[in-house]
């Protein structure tokens, strides 16, 4: 199996509105794979269908080689989500939140496998702290860490970094590419361009309804005008200036 | 799938411990359900009980079966929060993701209603029976009360689960507790219902709570429950399924 996943002429509506208008792509196993698009083009909702929280209208979608409207249960054996809002407990702890997600993935030694997750995500410290207490960027981290538990071999991340400062988002990347690293599969949805650039194998457009492109980021650049040479003096972004001074670069 | 059904019961036993923590943590969850029913039976028994003609010698007597009623009304509430923030912050949707039981999550907050409730009823039969409360009842006739309140408490649970599941913000989702929260006021709870006046009399003697509140005296007091206790099951009981249906169809279309 050479896919992670496959999808073919999918339709979903809400009501009256047309979300997704025969959706098209497929997923290479071990890649990173970045769905592009505004805000309201349908991402999410492609990522609820491919996690079985939703059912489309007609076409097909394979995940990992199960169907995931005929066989759910494999598929969520097999894939983690993390949603676009991080879903943490907040009542509960770091710590907590991760025993709880091994328990329910049904591992042999749910406090070690928190244990390491909280040690490799930098929250060994504020583990016992409820995670309300926590910051966006923190949340986040436990967020993922969460989805991390049982070693899926698909994971979706919908919109990973938006609403986290520019320290907190590098953090993130950092993580996306150590997963990949690792073998993992890993289906990205985000509104920035540059997360697309930096993390992705293949980057899809999607656009009223439809991905309008789909290809390795050389193979986008191809399709638009060469780049032109002009000679600027480059002046560092307020985000590189931000960086600098509070010692991330 | 067969690993899913086989861990149908460990998966719930994670969501109950989960939501038990949401209790345990919540120090205005524990006054409502716990002190407050506490504080209000030593107010109408000390302070208001000497002049309420309640027919037997002891007020706490008459009184305790109402204020059980009422603690466990007053924590239906809390049910509907729980399951709405579950849902507003995406949990439900993780747990829906993930290979366990696609109403495990839901009867986790159900049985955490259950268990909470036994919990703080215990509490405040314990105080009960310290201010002079005494019953002559057996074993069964006490079995038959922990069934009855746990059958209402289920009731109130699954007409809070339709609420926190269809709720679009939370006080929507609370909002469910207060017409709740009088029935047992206007009931033979605190009172019997001789006093009121007709219309009131008529409500009182009609509505769930009092014929709950009766047959859980009647049984604690070795007295012939009689009809009252068909009343009071039938109830809970037509109330329970139609509300646990409604609370399943909102659950599953919520997908």
């Amino acid at each position: 199996m050479k896919n992670s996943i496959q999808v073919k002429g999918l339709h979903k509506s809400y009501r009256e509105l047309h979300v997704l208008k025969g959706v098209d792509f497929e997923v290479e196993k071990g890649s990173i794979f970045a769905l592009l698009g505004s805000n309201g083009a349908g991402k999410t909702t492609i990522v609820k269908i491919l996690s079985t929280l939703l059912k489309q209208d007609s076409g097909e979608a394979t995940v990992n080689g199960f169907d995931v409207i005929s066989k759910p249960d494999n598929v969520r054996q097999s894939i983690s989500l993390t949603g676009q809002f991080a879903a943490v407990d907040d009542v509960l702890t770091g710590r907590e939140n991760l025993v709880m997600i091994a328990r329910l993935r049904h591992l042999d030694n749910p406090r070690q496998v928190a244990e390491d997750l909280l040690t490799r995500f930098g929250l060994i410290d504020a583990a016992d702290r409820k995670s309300s207490t926590y910051s966006g960027g923190m949340r986040r981290r436990l967020d993922i860490a969460m989805s991390l538990v049982g070693n899926s071999a698909l994971i979706f991340l919908d919109e990973p970094t938006t609403g986290l400062d520019p320290e907190a988002r590098i953090e993130v990347w950092k993580i996306v590419k150590e997963l990949a690293d690792n073998g993992t599969t890993v289906f990205l949805t985000t509104q920035y361009l540059e997360e697309a650039e930096q993390l992705a194998d293949r980057i899809a457009i999607l656009h009223e309804g439809k991905i309008i492109v789909n290809g390795t980021l050389a193979e986008l650049k191809k399709l638009f005008p060469p780049a032109k040479v002009e000679y600027i003096e480059k002046q560092p972004t307020l985000e590189d200036i931000f960086l600098s001074i509070i010692g991330k670069k | 799938m067969e690993t899913i059904k086989n861990y149908y019961f460990r998966d719930m036993g994670v969501m109950l411990g989960r939501s038990m923590r949401h209790v345990s943590r919540s120090m205005d969850t524990i006054i409502t359900v716990t002190i407050m029913p506490i504080a209000l039976m030593l107010l109408f028994v000390y302070v208001l009980g000497g002049a309420i003609q309640s027919g037997t010698d002891k007020y706490v007597n008459y009184l305790l079966p109402g204020i059980l009623l009422m603690a466990i009304a007053n924590s239906i509430g809390y049910v509907s929060f729980r399951l709405f923030t579950d849902i507003q912050r995406g949990i439900f949707e993780r747990f829906h993701s993930m290979p366990i039981a696609r109403s495990a999550a839901l009867w986790g907050h159900v049985l955490t209603s259950l268990v909470s409730n036994i919990i703080s009823i215990t509490v405040i039969i314990i105080v009960a029976l310290i201010m002079g409360f005494r019953s002559p009842a057996g074993v069964l006739s006490w079995l038959a009360v922990g069934g009855i309140l746990a059958l209402f408490t289920l009731t109130l649970t699954w007409i809070a689960a339709i609420a926190g599941l269809s709720a679009k913000s939370v006080d929507g989702a609370s909002a469910i507790a207060y017409p709740i929260h009088f029935l047992p006021l206007i009931s033979s709870a605190f009172v019997p219902t001789k006093t009121m006046p007709a219309g009131v009399r008529a409500f009182a003697e009609n509505q769930p709570v009092t014929s709950i509140v009766e047959t859980i005296r009647a049984l604690l007091f070795n007295q012939p429950v009689g009809n009252t206790i068909w009343v009071a099951l039938a109830w809970c009981i037509a109330i329970m399924i139609v509300a646990y249906f409604f609370a399943m169809r909102v659950y599953k279309r919520r997908k």
